[in-house]
């Protein structure tokens, strides 16, 4: 008798937890504000349902099974030799077999269909192009089409295609807003991007995932996905700011590690600021040296897979 | 003269580790004066710290596993509670500087420090005993591999008290590794703890790959090994080809802080995607070696206490030969997100699909070995049972992750941890549970208490869902791993329950040590004297519990799958006959506790850059190995007198508890039902 109400309790447990999920519709992953996150939420779905045609049955008849052939119970069949049933061997590799194929099918097309790397504007230009690098601990994003950086702060007009191109000026982070989908690891000295798009206007929360050191906690940003008015006004305002940043004495400055990092504006930055973070790590092989072709690359994560 | 080392180092200033080191001392000096006292020294040495018997170092592995794990407890639950309080604007109680040390230190000594040795201690146990052999293929270099790892776990101890322990993350990502980020000592205690103690992992894969392929008795073919053998034999094989890897990264990475070379610095041509991949490159098969031996427990559990046959004995073989293969060419999961191009992630994600399979069928044949069986739901069972459920939702979220287009929101989120705690503690510590209840009887000759055992699951199983699942939950609204803090107040309700889970599991601790201490003290009522207590069905229940030092008085000969079992069914008797023979035994030695000991002072030296200690350390390694290779007395001969006055007494016993059937010693309705 306690034994059933044991497994009973279990069974209540198991069911809280599906619900536990669901109850997470408001949230950012099940929420998202953006086309890559909304096909990613779909995809995530789309496995967790697949699977369950595997994980609800094991469960039943975990809990069947055991509480069936216990040894009080004398009604039930007992073949202690019984151990080979081809039927049921091929059903049991077959029913994993057919949901794994399905399920990496999915993956192959999905993988390419939401491939990070891939450009959501048909033609190049139309996308706003954002440069993320991380510091210790702060964001800073650089804006080259308008000459304009922020310290911990974003703003995209809504609707339009953004092609975040993010390394790192310092260890390993990843660039991450989950509202809007994907997040990609910034490393030093290499370039890789993200494309994104925000399709509802709105403020949401950005952090960095990828622990690295003590001021990692408070590496998070707002980004202001607004009409492109606002966007033009924002870019104004921070045009209005007093502070620059030239490379590399004022980013040297900016890159000494501090935490909790307050918003800051840059009205004016070097040209190729990305780049030079970029190459600034590409030292002892004689890159600084050359001229064009080879030392002008930027190594992407990519191609240097 | 003492390099970095000096006594700032000793952190005096921080209430709680000075409590928790005074706690140490006392409770160290308690028992240095018991063990003087008692006159225990000499036993301890001669008896347990020189011994080269399988048995007797399984438990000292699971000794010290289970320390550890208390250790590693008192991490996370420090953790649960500051990530409890520390919410909107709130700093909690541990600054960063401290609450990286405690989750870096949590991850390494629950997979290095319990998990492994829980593992390797039980197939030392019974691995030997399994395949019907006297001893391990290499008895010295095996208490060799126990103490380079203790070692390892010393070193991670001292960490505490003397200077600090890494603030990196369990895997010491480079380059926040490197000695640019991490110039102080935490991340050399880390390297130093890891290769001595991953020497002496290496060292036991080879021993236990030799000891299964060469020491099986007569007819035990490979087909005719119990699946237990056949999982530690597949996570040997994982354990030879991928230490190995880590031992070399680690190198690469000590290069790169002790000689200024450039591997995976951010500069000067280093590269920290090649740290990444080979890091990964040992770390998937190395969840691959703390799984499968489980997967073997539970296979032995549900058969025995099934009284029936594992269904599908040939499947279960090769779906963990798959597991095996499948587990080298995932690695790049662990990072869909450095931006890889689509064919390469989308390849690694299929091949993690793949493993599903495998391991969906071993599910299905778990269950179909209780299908038409008759279950008595002893603990062991309780925690299969438990597996089975917990690790097929784990094992779902894990197919979640392994889609990277999904990956790419759920990466480095809590997500992840829900996931991977989901698998390590619903398959690897279930597994161990279920295995220390199943064997403990073997190495001791008594039983576990039953009562305090099945109270011990239930609070794990309800305590885990309840401390992850919220987890789970709060992965989806956008949290991350290894924070120390968080903006969002939303999320502190859920922080809040995950604490209770933490707390429900500690229940389970306390439920586990109030077990061993009922179980000792009620030794006599829980005796095994038949040596075969759950009417098992493998060959380590041929012979007494505990079981004689040489094992086995004739080495049982083998012709079927189940041998023992089917034995039974025949009506012969497992009881040993004369005449005996001399058996060949290895001496035990000092040669392990010695040479462990200088590469501790080596590590520690190196650790603080005492170059005078590093070379005391390395030549007193290097001489006292030497030592032991021209040392050629280290086997004798117990002589058959010795061999039959054992056996005899075995034999006594039996008559004993025949003579008083109603002794309640007998045991197996004990566990029955009606309980």
């Amino acid at each position: 008798m306690r034994r059933n109400s044991c497994l009973r309790v279990l069974g209540i447990l198991l069911w809280l937890s599906l619900p536990l999920l669901l109850g997470g519709c408001s949230s950012a992953l099940l929420d998202p504000k953006g086309e890559i996150g909304v096909e990613q939420r779909t995809l995530i779905l789309t496995a967790f349902g697949l699977m369950q045609i595997v994980v609800i049955p094991v469960i039943v008849m975990t809990l069947l099974f055991a509480w069936r052939y216990r040894r009080g119970n004398k009604e039930a069949a007992y073949h202690p030799e019984w151990a080979h049933s081809n039927r049921i061997e091929a059903v049991v590799w077959l029913i994993p077999c057919v949901i794994i194929a399905f399920l990496a099918a999915l993956t192959w097309y999905t993988s390419h269909s939401l491939d990070p790397h891939k450009p959501l504007a048909d033609e190049e230009g139309e996308a706003l192009e954002i440069q993320a690098v991380s510091l210790d601990w702060k964001w800073l994003f650089i804006y080259p089409e308008q000459g304009i950086a922020t310290v911990n702060e974003l703003a995209f007009p809504v609707d339009v295609p953004v092609h975040f191109r993010v390394s790192s000026g310092s260890v390993m982070n990843a660039f991450f807003i989950p509202d809007l989908g994907s997040q990609i690891y910034a490393m030093a000295g290499m370039d890789n991007d993200v494309h994104l798009i925000a399709n509802e206007e709105g403020t949401y929360p950005g952090r960095s995932t990828n622990y690295s050191g003590a001021g990692f906690s408070g590496m998070t940003f707002e980004a202001h996905a607004t009409s492109q008015q606002e966007f033009d006004a924002w870019v104004e305002q921070v045009r209005q700011a007093p502070e620059t940043l030239t490379f590399p004495e004022e980013y040297d400055a900016l890159a000494q590690p501090s935490e909790d990092h307050p918003v800051e504006y840059f009205s004016q930055v070097s040209p190729g600021l990305y780049e030079s973070i970029i190459k600034s790590f590409h030292t002892g092989s004689g890159h600084d040296d050359m001229h064009g072709g080879h030392g002008e690359m930027l190594m992407s994560a990519e191609a240097a897979e | 003269m003492f390099g970095k080392l000096s006594l700032e180092a000793i952190p005096y200033h921080e209430p709680i580790l000075v409590a928790v080191g005074i706690a140490v001392i006392i409770g160290g000096l308690a028992l240095f004066g018991a063990l003087t006292y008692f006159r225990k020294w000499n036993w301890l040495w001669s008896e347990w710290f020189t011994s080269v018997d399988h048995k007797k170092l399984g438990i000292m592995y699971f000794i010290v596993a289970l320390v550890m794990l208390l250790r590693g407890f008192a991490d996370a639950i420090m953790m649960r509670t500051q990530l409890a309080m520390a919410s909107a604007g709130s700093a909690g109680y541990l600054p960063p500087e401290h609450y990286d040390q405690i989750f870096t230190a949590h991850g390494v000594i629950m997979i290095f420090f319990v998990a492994m040795p829980m593992v390797i201690g039980l197939m030392n146990l019974v691995v030997p005993l399994q395949i019907g052999a006297r001893d391990v293929a290499f008895p010295f270099l095996n208490n060799l591999s126990f103490w380079l790892f203790a070692a390892g776990a010393i070193l991670v101890n001292i960490s505490l008290f003397v200077g600090e322990f890494a603030k990196t993350g369990w895997l010491a990502y480079a380059p926040l590794s490197g000695i640019e980020y991490s110039p102080g000592v935490g991340v050399d205690y880390w390297i130093w703890a890891l290769q001595i103690s991953g020497i002496g992992t290496t060292l036991t894969g080879i021993n236990f790959f030799v000891t299964i392929l060469k020491m099986r008795t007569k007819g035990m073919t490979l087909f005719r090994m119990p699946i237990f053998t056949w999982t530690s034999l597949c996570a040997n094989v994982l354990i030879i080809a991928s230490f190995p890897i880590l031992t070399a990264t680690i190198a690469l990475l000590t290069l790169d802080r002790y000689l200024g070379m450039h591997f995976f610095t951010n500069d000067f041509g280093g590269n920290v995607m090649m740290y990444v991949n080979l890091i990964w490159a040992w770390g998937h098969p190395e969840v691959y070696i703390l799984i499968l031996p489980a997967f073997g427990v539970f296979s032995e559990v549900i058969a025995t206490f099934a009284r029936k046959r594992l269904f599908g004995y040939n499947t279960m073989v090769w779906a963990t030969v798959c597991i095996t293969l499948l587990s080298f060419i995932v690695w790049l999961h662990h990072f869909f997100t450095m931006g890889a191009g689509a064919n390469v992630n989308a390849f690694f994600g299929i091949m993690t699909m793949i493993i599903a399979i495998p391991t969906g069928v071993k599910v299905f044949n778990w269950l179909f070995t209780m299908y038409r069986g008759s279950l008595e739901f002893s603990s062991p069972v309780l925690w299969t049972l438990g597996f089975i459920i917990t690790f097929t939702l784990g094992g779902m979220t894990g197919v979640m992750l392994a889609v990277p287009a999904a990956n790419f929101v759920l990466h480095n989120s809590l997500f992840v941890i829900a996931h991977f705690h989901n698998v390590i503690i619903g398959g690897v510590l279930f597994g161990m549970m279920a295995g220390l209840t199943y064997w403990f009887p073997k190495a001791f000759g008594f039983k576990l208490d039953e009562k305090w055992g099945k109270r011990s699951f239930w609070c794990w199983l309800v305590g885990f869902y309840v401390a992850f699942m919220p987890l789970y939950v709060l992965s989806f609204f956008g949290a991350v791993r290894r924070m120390q803090s968080y903006d969002n107040p939303e999320w502190q309700p859920w922080m809040l329950l995950a604490w209770v889970g933490a707390v429900i599991i500690m229940l389970g601790i306390i439920c586990t040590v109030i077990q061993f201490w009922v179980s000792i003290r009620d030794r006599r009522k829980y005796a095994d004297v038949t040596g075969d207590p759950w009417d098992g069905r493998t060959l380590e229940w041929a012979t007494s519990s505990p079981a004689p030092f040489y094992n086995f008085a004739h080495l049982p000969q083998v012709d079927s799958v189940d041998c023992f079992w089917a034995q039974k069914q025949q009506g012969i008797q497992a009881v040993s006959k004369g005449p005996y023979q001399d058996i060949h035994m290895p001496k035990n030695t000092a040669a392990g506790p010695i040479i462990s000991l200088f590469a501790l002072i080596l590590g520690f030296a190196l650790i603080w850059h005492i170059w005078w200690l590093a070379i005391v350390g390395a030549a007193g390694t290097f001489v006292s190995f030497l030592a032991r290779i021209f040392n050629d007395d280290v086997d004798y001969y117990v002589s058959a007198a010795e061999v039959e006055r054992i056996e005899r007494e075995h034999q006594q016993r039996l008559k004993l508890r025949e003579q008083q059937p109603e002794d309640e010693s007998v045991p197996n309705t004990r566990f029955g039902m009606q309980v």
